[in-house]
């Protein structure tokens, strides 16, 4: 752990209490992160990646929820830490985007408000001092006539702009980590990658630790410095961005690149999905979590759980037989290179 | 201030977001207005409360005690506007003052009502839990109970003044309150924005106060209104039944108890003014809360429409 470490998991598991016995819902995640570098994490709907971003945050209902392992801001363990010792962390340390912003803001109260009130609370600004802050603020995520947006309900404005007032909100306070759960989901296609580059402007200005949550290889493509793919719950694979898209190892990870519509392709051609359904977290197989999905299953791939392993510094995956030069058998179909975007 | 503009450095507006505010000056809000219905009642519950209050300094005729120079049981005239009962007391006077009754009942019967319901209810929808299982269930009990039936039961054992038959009504109505309170604030309680006002370090307290009251201030204001009809006309049963405030002391329940009794010519006199006045009372002031606590709820439900 260097001196620039600013978030360390270990071993993180995430378990729900369900009636039909415990869902784990995160397993055995490991990661680090230093102040500046942005972390993606990219998975298909159920994942785990929602919750493993809530995990860290220390938001997840304690009654229904066991977590264990540990998640350490600055080398002080947050995991199952009490609310009161988290209140302090929230907001001046570490900050949430959420998903959509046309629910994680208050329909009945004033942008400025909203913005101002963890200014007030936090930092103790005065009323014309946190409005001041505030203007600024909502001048540095890009709205326009700031003055005019402060007075104004979140139904006035419209998805983009909304989304602007929440990563104003959650900047207000300064964090040293950056949370974004799936941040464009919500929003149109050309409105998402202003966001995304938004956030990024504003993480470079800030040198804030930043996590990525996406489905979308390509949102965290050009925009992280290391990707953690998941698959029900476990990271498959682990990689420096730029290593991930020359040497993907884990079939998990093409599939999900080559499920991306792509500009090269003729009209019409048909969008390539992956075969079969997540699986269940309930009942989970024995062997490889995606091995009943998986082109290039082999017989020990549906009996034995592949773990965790670098073969490359920085460059890990949960495979018995990964793609390009790591493959074991040679039975497996044809190698393929993998497709940068 | 100066460390706040170190960390916060301006920088100007991005180019690329002319489409973005285009989209938004399309979605602009469209002014709702509450009509003149809803003025009209406001306008009459402003009345009766403002006559209630300032009846004593009003140049009214004592309403305990009749005037036995005046007509008996006379119609309407102009020595006494609305007329006379058959003890010769002036019906505008004893209609003001049964108000008092009426106001204070339902007003503070409904405060109360809150306070016992409306506060446990926030509490419960948000903390979930076994708070909320075991305040439920006592909901669903006292609900089970008849309130009329209890409500009779405890005024005639505890004694009739104005503040026990308040305090008795409002615990009674702290259940149902209870009920929809809880479940206006469940549904804002797992919003994201809820969530959100968490992840920035917001207390509980802070969370209730003011993320969520204000979205279910709406539903509270609205049935707190209908509640204040609901109790108005309960007390209005009680002193027919003679266990509300004790004659001489009006309200408008023990003026028709009396006049129900002139109605029929049982007393060898008829007087139908006595029955009239304050029925007539009774249903504007029901029908303008009524349509009051609707309108309300309309006129601020409109972000949520559009979201």
């Amino acid at each position: 752990m260097s001196e620039r470490t600013v978030l360390e998991v270990e071993n993180l598991e995430v378990a729900f209490a369900t009636s039909r016995g415990p869902l784990r819902a995160v397993q055995g995640v490991s990661l680090e992160l230093e102040q500046g570098k942005t972390l993606g994490i990219v998975g298909e709907s159920g994942s785990g990646k929602t919750v493993l971003s809530r995990a860290i945050m220390g938001l997840l209902p304690r009654t229904t929820a066991s977590q264990s392992g540990s998640v350490r801001y600055k080398g002080a363990q947050i995991l199952n830490a009490p609310d009161d010792e988290l209140r302090k962390l929230w907001s001046t340390h570490i900050a949430m985007v959420f998903q959509d912003p046309m629910t994680s803001l208050n329909p009945v109260q004033r942008i400025g408000h909203q913005i101002t009130e963890p200014l007030r609370v936090h930092l103790k600004l005065s009323k014309s001092e946190a409005k001041e802050t505030a203007l600024s603020l909502l001048m540095q995520v890009g709205i326009p006539s700031p003055t005019e947006r402060y007075e104004a309900y979140p139904a006035q404005l419209s998805g983009g702009m909304r989304q602007r007032v929440v990563i104003a909100i959650a900047l207000a306070c300064a964090p040293r980590l950056l949370l974004a759960d799936e941040p464009t989901t919500g929003l149109d296609v050309t409105v998402q990658a202003q966001i995304l580059d938004l956030l990024g402007h504003l993480q470079h200005e800030r040198d804030m630790a930043m996590i990525l949550v996406t489905h979308d290889l390509g949102v965290v493509a050009t925009r992280t410095d290391e990707i953690i793919v998941m698959y029900a719950g476990n990271v498959v694979e682990r990689a420096p961005t730029n290593v991930l898209f020359k040497s993907m190892a884990m079939p998990y990870t093409e599939a999900l690149l080559n499920s991306m519509p792509r500009l090269a392709n003729p009209s019409h051609t048909r969008l390539t999905a992956i075969d079969g359904r997540p699986p269940d977290l309930l009942r989970p197989t024995p062997g490889c979590p995606f091995s009943p999905r998986c082109p290039y299953a082999q017989d020990k791939c549906h009996v034995e759980k592949p773990s965790l392993v670098e073969t490359a510094p920085g460059h890990s995956y949960a495979c018995w037989y990964p793609l390009g030069a790591g493959r074991r058998d040679g039975n497996a179909p044809a190698q393929r290179e993998p497709v940068v975007p | 201030m100066s460390s706040v503009s170190l960390t916060h450095p301006t920088n100007e507006a991005f180019a690329d977001i002319k489409g973005e505010i285009a989209a938004e000056e399309a979605a602009d809000t469209t002014k709702k207005r509450l009509g003149p219905l809803f003025w009209g009642c406001a306008g009459f519950i402003v009345l009766v409360a403002f006559l209630a209050t300032f009846a004593s300094v009003l140049p009214l005729p004592n309403p305990d005690l009749g005037n036995y120079s005046s007509a008996q049981n006379a119609g309407p005239g102009w020595g006494h506007l609305l007329g006379t009962d058959d003890l010769y007391r002036d019906i505008l006077s004893r209609l003001i003052y049964g108000a008092r009754v009426s106001l204070v009942v339902g007003f503070g019967g409904a405060l109360i009502g809150l306070a016992l319901g409306g506060i446990p209810a926030m509490i419960s929808a948000f903390r979930r839990g076994r708070v909320d299982t075991v305040l439920n269930t006592t909901s669903y009990v006292f609900l089970a109970f008849p309130a009329i039936v209890a409500v009779i039961a405890i005024v005639s054992f505890w004694g009739h003044s104005l503040f026990k038959i308040t305090l008795i009504i409002g615990i009674f109505a702290a259940p149902l309150i209870y009920r929809v309170v809880r479940a206006a604030t469940l549904s804002y309680a797992t919003r994201d924005f809820v969530l959100a006002a968490k992840a920035l370090g917001a207390s509980d307290t802070r969370i209730l106060t003011r993320e969520i009251l204000p979205n279910i201030m709406p539903t509270i204001v609205s049935f707190g209104l209908i509640a204040v009809a609901t109790i108005i006309v309960l007390e209005g049963s009680l002193a027919f039944l003679g266990l509300s405030v004790q004659p001489p002391t009006p309200s408008w329940g023990n003026m028709l108890n009396e006049g129900a009794s002139l109605l029929t010519g049982a007393k060898g006199q008829t007087n139908p003014w006595l029955v009239i006045f304050p029925a007539s009372a009774m249903f504007l002031l029901l029908f303008s809360l009524n349509v009051v606590a609707d309108k309300l709820r309309a006129y601020f439900d409109v972000t949520e429409i559009k979201l």
